[in-house]
């Protein structure tokens, strides 16, 4: 029986809501195979991007649901230990709910407890949040050796986002139906967030839900300030990518030095420091935007690409795509 | 370890499976820049300046992360390589010369190498002042958070030594290096972060101006004296082969730079050794406060002080050569020349930045004067005479002065297990009123942490331990602790591999650097004709014709210290 789980999950085609969308069936064969008398389950609740809502939606409203996959994750891998990864913020507002959740479950002989993390952007990097959890600073780890194989505590360790573990419930109970939610951030900065099929384009979840503007805008499409832009003429055909943030900017009223510059100010206030380019580069895009009066184009990129080729982790790297997505789909310049 | 090919610039090299690519260039000499890579410490990755391009992938990567597999094959100079190499370098070190001292004053800076040799801006990108104080290490060395590049590298070395003193603080541009805030845990000035520190953010308090201003003055008697560690190491600031001996020539370098005469601290452990074994056997005759422990080194002392005071007692109350030597110029010598001792400045040239402490500690004044003037580390040494231009390589050897006169077991004070070996060498005349024959004590050599080794004597057993850093110093302690007789006598060295290992000896010093030092101390002994303390003439004549002379008090004065508890900083 306990194949079948995962062979339910491959079936499905699930994939991890965290951003990073790798198969989970693979993953949970991976951390089943490797070697290790003790296994740990990490339920991803950090959700330390902008824009990104729904994992506190989940652990309000499917907290049985959620414990369910939990609890399914570490049946599979045999194991009792699990941590939930919970941004601070959310703990404020579920953190009663959740302890109380976790009762019966380490009654029955769990081990479920919960980390109460500095929210931060990094925190979210599965090797970061590991440390954080180890009483380590919050800095991403060399990958190989990868979590699946060593950990937490060097131990073979499942990290799911709060989404993908709820998924999972839904396929082992068979009520999955192939939705994902997505973080809308709508007209007038209306947020809301929404269970829809994972194959419809952006274009109609937002007319379906009632957030297709009625003038002219283009939308950031993944996760907050990472995310891919887009044009309005785009957005056909255009499906939810990462985290499923999806957020409208009225194109007449944004102007490109402000968004650029509260992108920029996000990410060099986020950076872990860890690695020269992000730490240094996040910093100085910002402080040559600020200074000049016009967008300093070339100087940007140039910091941009060596940060999207050496950074360490992928948070330096994808700083670049927002802001080249943002000039060429949107301003046009290339 | 099996070896594998690696191919770099086309060019074949052998290395062992799984070692860093970068690593391999290193010991064949490529030139790829790094700063928060050390072949002793955890691979960070984070400075990513090692930047090579993977033949196989054509992408621009980190060299330290590439592991060695045969058939990995890398380029280190292509146009993409150089140009987002010279990207990194330029915002890792934004800002240095603006804020290092050694730059700004022109002197030796091993970054502004880099900077010349690949062509960094440092003004190109900002750098903003960084919200924390700099840090003094009592009078050893300092922490400037505004030249950090939080690499991690003083971290994992306080760490991997068993102190643990230094953390990461802060996040994004602000992240820098700085002390740990809880009050058990405190600093032993030892230095192994300045040693490790790649941009000179952890150095040693400077004190070359201190010195030159002394050669300057008309009045005063300027002494240099030289640790056996730095005779070793000082070639190496010029480019040479790790342990080439560079005594001859150094003493020709100080009476370049004006000094008037020319000592050796050699010649306070031959002092240091005939105190240390009187009192071994002393000790071990009235089975008191064994096992004994070594003393010569300050950042132990201050480790003993610090977290375990309760030992205090077991401390050898023997000084220290620099200070024996010290104490003995400023006494004996002078009364010898007729010379005012008030005129004399000591400079001691150390492989360690916690001399500098132990230079400052009011219990060593004799008379309200200091034994030791300045002490200046071998790397300090190398940028003064880089800053007076004496192409130190290329002087003529000379001797040292009487006075300075030393045996082999004073040159291998600077190894772990160096000071043990004198002080039995002597021990054993001491005990028996016979000399050794064999004089080498094998198994106190090399570079494990812990070497443990029963010595026969007379039917005697002496049982003895040599260690260095301090998470072996607190094994060692704890296991005293389980069997007070576990041994006689400990010789104890805060840095890895001894003093030939300190905090202020040249940079890049990796434990294969140093046992590579190490032998060519040991070289220098069995070279030597006069290789036991007691047997040499300049410190028999200060015994036999002053010391002897002496009050038990005012002798005391000059050979002997004692321990207290400290706080922390103190």
């Amino acid at each position: 029986m306990e194949n079948n789980i995962v062979d339910k999950i491959e079936k499905a085609g699930l994939t991890g809501r965290g951003g990073a969308g790798y198969l989970t069936a693979k993953k949970w064969r991976e951390v089943a195979a490797a070697p290790g008398d003790k296994k740990y389950v990490v339920v991803n609740a950090s959700e330390g991007e902008t824009g990104l809502f729904k994992d506190i939606y989940i652990l309000k409203n499917y907290t049985d649901a959620l414990f369910k996959g939990v609890v399914l994750a570490l049946d599979h891998l045999r194991a009792k230990d699990a941590y939930f990864n919970l941004n601070k913020n959310y703990y404020r507002e579920v953190g009663k709910k959740l302890e109380a959740a976790i009762l019966p479950y380490n009654d029955k002989g769990y081990n479920i407890k919960i980390f109460v993390e500095e929210p931060s952007y990094i925190g979210g990097e599965e090797t970061a949040l590991l440390n954080a959890i180890e009483g380590k600073r919050t800095e991403p780890r060399s990958k190989p050796p990868y979590p699946s194989m060593s950990g937490l505590y060097a131990r073979p360790t499942l990290i799911n986002n709060v989404e993908t573990l709820y998924n999972v419930a839904c396929v082992e109970d068979g009520s999955y139906e192939k939705k994902r939610f997505y973080c809308i951030t709508g007209p007038k900065g209306r947020k809301s967030v929404h269970h829809l099929p994972d194959d419809w384009d952006i274009e109609k979840i937002l007319k379906e839900t009632g957030n297709y503007p009625n003038y002219e805008f283009f939308v950031q499409i993944g996760g907050g300030a990472s995310g891919t832009v887009c044009d309005q003429d785009q957005i056909k055909g255009k499906l939810a990518t990462g985290a499923g943030a999806i957020e409208v900017f009225d194109k007449k009223k944004i102007d490109p030095r402000k968004l650029i510059l509260r992108w920029l100010e996000f990410y060099q206030k986020e950076s872990c420091g860890k690695c020269t380019p992000c730490r240094a580069g996040t910093y100085q895009l910002y402080e040559m935007v600020k200074a000049s009066r016009d967008i300093p184009w070339p100087q940007m990129f140039e910091v941009l690409e060596t940060m999207e080729i050496t950074s360490f982790c992928a948070l330096g790297r994808s700083v670049m795509e927002p802001i080249r997505s943002y000039y060429s789909n949107v301003l046009k310049l290339s | 370890m099996n070896q594998v090919k690696v191919t770099i610039n086309g060019k074949e090299y052998s290395a062992p499976e799984g070692e860093s690519i970068l690593q391999t260039a290193i010991d064949n000499g490529i030139d790829i820049p790094h700063f928060c890579y050390h072949e002793d410490l955890p691979i960070g990755s984070s400075c990513r300046t090692c930047l090579v391009e993977d033949v196989k992938t054509g992408r621009v990567v980190t060299s330290c992360s590439i592991k060695a597999e045969e058939g990995v094959a890398i380029l280190t100079d292509t146009p993409k390589v150089k140009e987002l190499r010279l990207k990194n370098l330029e915002l890792l070190l934004a800002g240095h010369q603006k804020n290092c001292p050694r730059c700004k004053k022109g002197t030796y800076c091993r970054v502004a190498e880099d900077i010349g040799k690949y062509g960094v801006s440092t003004v190109k990108y900002w750098r903003p002042e960084i919200q924390e104080k700099l840090h003094l290490m009592s009078q050893a060395a300092l922490l400037d958070p505004q030249l950090c590049i939080a690499c991690n590298k003083c971290v994992e070395i306080c760490d991997k030594i068993g102190i643990g003193f230094l953390e990461l603080h802060g996040k994004n541009i602000q992240t820098h290096a700085t002390w740990t805030r809880k009050p058990e845990i405190d600093c032993i000035y030892c230095g192994q972060c300045t040693v490790h520190c790649p941009v000179g953010s952890a150095r040693e308090q400077n004190q070359i101006e201190d010195v030159e201003k002394a050669l300057s003055d008309k009045d005063k008697i300027v002494i240099a004296q030289m640790a056996p560690s730095v005779h070793a190491s000082i070639g190496e600031e010029f480019g040479l082969p790790v342990g080439t001996d560079m005594t001859g020539r150094a003493y020709t370098a100080f009476r370049k730079l004006g000094f008037d005469h020319v000592f050796d601290v050699n010649m306070g452990a031959d002092i240091t050794t005939i105190v240390e074994a009187a009192e071994l056997v002393e000790r071990i005759k009235e089975n008191k406060n064994l096992p004994m422990f070594t003393s010569c080194c300050p950042a132990w002392v201050k480790f003993l002080e610090f977290y375990h005071p309760e030992m205090l007692d077991h401390l050898t109350t023997s000084r220290s050569p620099q200070m024996h030597s010290g104490a003995a110029y400023k006494t004996w010598w002078a009364k010898k020349e007729g010379i005012d001792p008030r005129k004399i400045v000591v400079v001691s040239f150390m492989p360690c930045t916690s001399k500098k402490y132990e230079a400052r500690h009011e219990k060593m004044k004799i008379d309200g004067m200091w034994p030791v003037d300045h002490v200046l580390t071998t790397r300090e040494f190398g940028a003064l005479l880089k800053k007076h231009n004496i192409d130190l390589p290329n002087l003529e050897p000379s001797e040292v002065e009487l006075p300075g006169t030393y045996s082999g077991a004073a040159a291998i004070y600077g190894a772990s297990g160096g000071v043990m070996e004198s002080a039995l060498r002597t021990a054993y005349f001491d005990l028996t009123g016979k000399e050794l024959e064999k004089v080498e004590f094998e198994k106190v050599r090399g570079m494990e942490g812990i070497k443990r080794s029963e010595i026969e004597v007379n039917g005697l057993t002496i049982k003895v331990a040599v260690v260095s850093t301090a998470a072996n110093a607190e094994k060692i302690i704890q296991e005293i602790k389980q069997d007070p007789h576990a041994y006689d006598y400990v010789e104890v060295m805060a840095c890895p591999g001894g003093c030939i290992g300190g905090g202020g000896q040249p940079i890049p010093t990796t434990l294969k650097i140093v046992a590579k030092r190490t032998e060519s101390l040991y070289r220098v002994d069995s070279q030597m004709k006069l290789r036991k303390a007691h047997l040499n003439p300049v410190v028999r004549d200060f015994f036999d014709n002053y010391i002897a002379k002496l009050s038990v008090s005012e002798r005391e004065k000059i050979l002997n210290t004692s321990y207290s508890r400290k706080k922390k900083f103190e």
